[in-house]
């Protein structure tokens, strides 16, 4: 057989994707990772439906209905609600303040030194270093063990959970802040950093408006994730919903019990709303 | 007095790739010269090694007398706020509205409080407008940038620099989203704000009709070397179709009829299109 004339016989590139063999290991790697973990983790999801095992849990939920009514307990639970809420909402705001400075020191789209690099470049990479540790440090430690700590110094009440969500929320905003501030298009700040302006003219005219919804995004989850915490604090002393929850579960009272978990659907339903409309305003 | 001074420049990233090669050149203070070249001879790298954004990997460099990177920190805050870039695609983020975007050129030379305040209410709107009317887009002050067409953005980009008002004007592909009529009209502007304040300006260009209008010196740069730096009038059609490696084919243009007669020109004729 001849090839036929007039064609141009050049190597042709085959169809084979070249980062195929690379993504498959990788998959492998992380199902063989993945199955001791389960295995250390007791993960055995199949005794759930052991016939005896069913009932028990039925019998438990079912101690949850009716949801307890009685006034004087709500007016327990509504006062509780209003310390959760309170709680979470100080703390958040306290987080606010400790996450921003630090946030903006560790953000490298903020650093005038790495344009160049130019004078002070080693000290600038030592404060974004140090600072990215110490963020580390806040949010290594759960709340609920600052929350220990701080009930100690401060007597039971909603006080300690304040700092205590403080302390932790302030960690993870300053880290997830730093994220986000660099996710973005950081041209933008290079670009007023390299014309003279000052670390926060950069930020607002530049970081901020491109990355405003994510923030604010990010901001109202965590204020939601600090509702939920505050029930476990609660549970050492630290007031509100979570104290509450704690009595009524001691006492074995399901349907206060579930009346209070009802209190917190509506909660996460309110801050996904808020989120929702604060997205809508900044777009 | 020495406004832009290059000697023995060059530049390798750092993945090893070379940018620009021996680079000497001087542009005196309120000096006006035009950059051409293919794109990939080294334009944009040029304008971000005298912008101060790159870092010259050898040979010397100094802006208005200062080296930057022997200065102190405080020293070379001040120079870059007396340097206004304008970049071929405007870095404003989208979200920001026209008036915030070009205020934002004085942020090097406002305190910290001025610049919070003037996100809540514009310290100057009218001196915004002002410079955007010069690129005309007076209009659109208050318009989100994420509502304006490219070119509509790049001008932004333009109005923010001459907001800025800055000694050294440096510009990279200003006008390279702009029809031939609006280009032409914002590198008059920037032209005149030169004139007017007698600051110096480099711009490069694609379009080879722009820069012999509108700079009396052009820099033509290859493979991130300079080949010449000479008066417009001396530069031929001939060296252009050599710098461009364009021999029987037309060079790039905006649109304006003012190329040079195979012989040095003296004298570069200025038309506008569709005027005779």
């Amino acid at each position: 057989m001849s090839a036929a004339a007039g064609t141009i016989a050049g190597p042709r590139v085959t169809l084979r994707d070249p980062a195929a063999r690379t993504r498959a290991t990788a998959l492998v790697v992380a199902l063989a990772v993945l199955w001791p973990l389960l295995w250390l983790a007791e993960f055995k999801p199949w005794h759930l439906f052991d016939s005896g095992n069913l009932q028990v849990m039925a019998s438990f939920l079912a101690g949850f209905l009716p949801p307890a009514t009685a006034p004087e307990f709500l007016a327990l639970l509504w006062k509780a609600t209003l310390e959760t809420l309170a709680i979470a909402t100080a703390g958040i705001a306290l987080a606010f303040v400790i996450a921003v400075p630090l946030a903006v020191v560790a953000t490298r789209a903020l650093s005038v030194s790495r344009i160049g690099p130019g004078p002070g470049r080693g000290v600038g990479a030592a404060v974004r270093t140090a600072t990215r540790g110490l963020l580390t440090v806040l949010r290594a430690i759960p709340e609920v063990v600052w929350a220990l700590v701080f009930v100690r110094a401060l007597g039971l009440g909603p006080g300690a959970g304040v700092l205590a969500l403080a302390v932790t929320y302030g960690g993870m905003l300053g880290k997830v802040y730093t994220e986000i501030l660099e996710s973005g298009d950081t041209r933008s700040a290079r670009a007023l950093l390299e014309a003279g302006s000052p670390r926060l003219g950069a930020l607002f005219y530049a970081l901020v408006p491109s990355t405003a919804q994510e923030l604010a995004s990010y901001t109202v989850y965590r204020w939601e994730c600090a509702v939920r915490a505050s029930v476990v604090m609660g549970f050492v002393g630290a007031g509100g919903l979570g104290q509450l929850m704690d009595q009524s579960m001691k006492m074995l009272n399901g349907g206060e019990a579930s009346s209070i978990l009802l209190t917190f659907l509506g909660l996460v339903i309110v801050a996904d709303a808020m989120s929702a409309l604060i997205r809508r305003v900044l777009s | 007095m020495t406004g832009l001074f290059l000697e023995g420049a060059g530049l390798v990233h750092p993945n090893g790739q070379r940018a620009l090669r021996n680079v000497s050149l001087s542009v005196d203070s309120g000096e006006r010269v035009g950059v051409i070249g293919p794109s990939g001879a080294g334009k944009t790298t040029l304008v971000r090694l005298l912008g101060t954004s790159l870092r010259p990997s050898e040979g010397q460099l100094f802006i208005g007398d200062t080296d930057p990177w022997h200065a102190g920190a405080g020293a070379l805050r001040q120079l870059r706020a007396r340097i206004g870039v304008i970049h071929q695609s405007p870095p404003i983020p989208p979200r920001l509205r026209v008036v915030t975007a070009v205020l934002a050129g004085r942020l090097g030379a406002w305190p910290a409080w001025k610049a919070l305040a003037s996100l809540v209410v514009p310290d100057d709107a009218a001196g915004a407008r002002e410079a955007l009317e010069r690129l005309d887009l007076g209009d659109r002050v208050f318009d989100r940038c994420d509502r304006l067409s490219g070119g509509q953005l790049q001008r932004v980009g333009i109005a923010r620099v001459l907001y800025q008002r800055p000694s050294f004007i440096l510009a990279d592909e200003p006008v390279s989203a702009l029809d031939p009529a609006l280009a032409d009209l914002s590198v008059g502007a920037l032209v005149a704000e030169s004139e007017g304040r007698g600051a110096t300006l480099l711009a490069s260009l694609h379009a080879v009709d722009l820069a012999l209008k509108w700079f009396p010196r052009l820099i033509g740069m290859k493979a991130g070397e300079i080949v010449f730096d000479r008066p417009t009038a001396a530069v031929t059609t001939a060296m252009l179709h050599d710098l461009y490696a364009t021999e029987g084919r037309a060079l790039p243009q905006q649109g304006l009829d003012v190329l040079p007669d195979e012989r040095p020109a003296n004298v570069v004729l200025l038309k506008r299109p569709g005027c005779q």
